[in-house]
């Protein structure tokens, strides 16, 4: 991902956050500018979320590519937080400790780089709670 | 609306192809397909093609001219137009095809599908098929597609009890339906074993519980059917359409283990077609992943959900069983080459109808298609019958 394109949400995957439209009361992570449900009468606002969630679903990914490779075998999940928006992350633990239910809590981590010289990635991935 | 026929079709053999480039598999299909219907170049009025990604695999872009022009049609200047929705892209290539005939904007129309993957590595073609998810919020996070359908997998197994054997069983029974069809990529049978024993890729999917990566190209050719009888004695009838879209992230979906687009784009075709679930002779769904076709057997409502996984285990969507499913082979041994595989269904669809598909066949007269673009962001259904 070009250096652009990471820094234009780097707020976003640093510090989780999202957004959340005061019409409906949904919360969005990944952030959303456009309200699916209310549409035009949807009003959006920035949304620190709190980075606490429990695991609804994961798989351990053996087999990867790119950035990921080196990090196989880890545990790829999609984490549903307390506000109510999902999201896909890495839970940081044992890979058979993972659970469906898990409490999880967000971590401060390093996503990828690159290449050797290129900028680092940095974002948010999750650890048992 | 007009009424549209199938009037040829012609697919090349799918597998690793390295003597064939992008732009000569789609020549091999169109030729197959002008042969079958037994018309010429200057009868076409236009043409679409699915592809997914012919600017990353063959860093290629322009396909609707370049296939044009190697299809020997850029002479007379026709219409050609590149469709892409990832791997739904041949379905949705038809859809467009069908309703360019049905509006009466064109007569003789071809629908192909063509991918080149084999030209760049694995590395690669994992990246460019991770594209098919959402960059930002999945890439990023390290999805593989076998791991997005994995936990798709888990989801489903957790909930519905699915055993690892009856997810198994999938892959068994189009390895046999594969071993039957000359055009597949795997043409050798394989047994329960041979699945579980297989390398762990994303856990709980092993790689016999994946589709391969393919070369391949497909075409079909549309016709108004009050002019079909022109061209065949066997025209097949498009009873029905319906195309889907849903949330581009797996994470956004109300319920990870039901494909909302596969209900909602079955239902569309179904209610086109006027026809019940129970007249329809056998489906080629996509079954990317051995669970993508637990889910789609469910979603396009042929039974209940969680029933799919006894419902294979018992041989019922074998060829010979209540509902067959795949009787190609289905993706998983016809091979996935992926803008290709929605025109190969049609192929596969039309040659059962016709009563060509030796070795495999299943009296019927009605089929269906069922094509996936991603985790189900994209779906494209169609029903077709004898006219």
């Amino acid at each position: 991902m070009s250096v652009a394109r990471f820094w234009r949400k780097q707020q976003n995957r640093y510090n989780l956050i999202g957004t959340h439209c005061t019409t409906c009361g949904k919360y969005f992570y990944p952030p959303r500018a456009f309200c699916p449900d209310c549409r035009r009468d949807g009003k959006i606002v920035e949304h620190q979320f709190k980075g606490t969630g429990k695991v609804v679903t994961y798989s351990i990914i053996r087999s990867s590519s790119g950035n990921f490779k080196l990090l196989t075998p880890y545990v790829l999940a999609i984490i549903e937080l307390d506000e109510g928006s999902r999201l896909t992350s890495h839970i940081i633990c044992e890979i058979d400790k993972v659970y469906i239910g898990m409490p999880v809590k967000r971590v401060f981590r390093k996503l990828g780089e690159e290449g050797s010289s290129g900028a680092i990635h940095y974002g948010t991935k999750f650890v048992p709670a | 609306m007009r009424e549209v026929a199938v009037i040829g079709v012609g697919c090349t053999k799918f597998g690793e192809k390295w003597e064939s480039s992008f732009r000569n598999l789609f020549v091999e299909a169109g030729a197959l397909a002008l042969e079958d219907a037994n018309i010429s170049g200057e009868q076409i009025d236009e043409i679409f093609v699915g592809n997914m990604s012919a600017g990353r695999f063959v860093e290629q872009e322009h396909i609707g001219a370049l296939i044009a022009d190697y299809a020997g049609l850029a002479t007379n200047n026709i219409p050609a137009t590149r469709v892409e929705a990832a791997c739904a892209s041949g379905g949705l290539s038809f859809k467009q095809a069908y309703t360019a005939v049905a509006s009466g904007m064109s007569d003789i129309v071809v629908a192909a599908g063509v991918e080149k993957m084999t030209d760049v590595g694995t590395e690669v073609t994992t990246d460019v098929l991770a594209a098919a998810a959402d960059r930002e919020w999945e890439g990023i996070a390290g999805v593989t597609f076998p791991g997005l359908y994995a936990m798709i997998a888990t989801d489903y197994m957790h909930r519905y009890g699915l055993t690892r054997e009856q997810l198994a069983q999938v892959a068994v029974k189009n390895h046999e339906n594969g071993a039957k069809n000359p055009n597949a990529q795997f043409q050798k049978p394989i047994t329960l074993d041979t699945v579980l024993n297989s390398t762990l890729v994303a856990d709980p999917l092993r790689l016999f519980d994946c589709s391969p990566v393919t070369d391949g190209a497909a075409a079909v050719i549309l016709a108004p059917l009050d002019r079909a009888r022109e061209f065949t004695d066997t025209p097949i009838k498009v009873l029905g359409a319906g195309q889907a879209s849903s949330t581009i992230a797996l994470h956004d979906r109300k319920d990870i283990s039901t494909i909302d687009a596969t209900v909602a784009a079955g239902n569309r075709a179904f209610k086109m077609a006027g026809v019940e679930r129970k007249d329809i002779g056998f489906v080629e769904v996509h079954d990317c992943f051995t669970i993508a076709e637990i889910c789609a057997i469910e979603d396009l409502g042929f039974c209940k959900k969680g029933e799919a996984g006894r419902l294979t285990e018992e041989g019922q969507t074998a060829i010979g069983g209540k509902i067959p499913i795949n009787p190609s082979g289905g993706l998983k041994a016809c091979g996935h080459p992926v803008g290709a595989t929605g025109i190969k269904q049609v192929y596969e669809t039309v040659k059962q109808l016709r009563g060509d598909a030796k070795g495999r066949q299943i009296d019927t007269e009605i089929g269906m298609t069922h094509n996936v673009g991603g985790t189900g962001a994209t779906v494209v259904c169609h029903i077709f019958g004898r006219a």
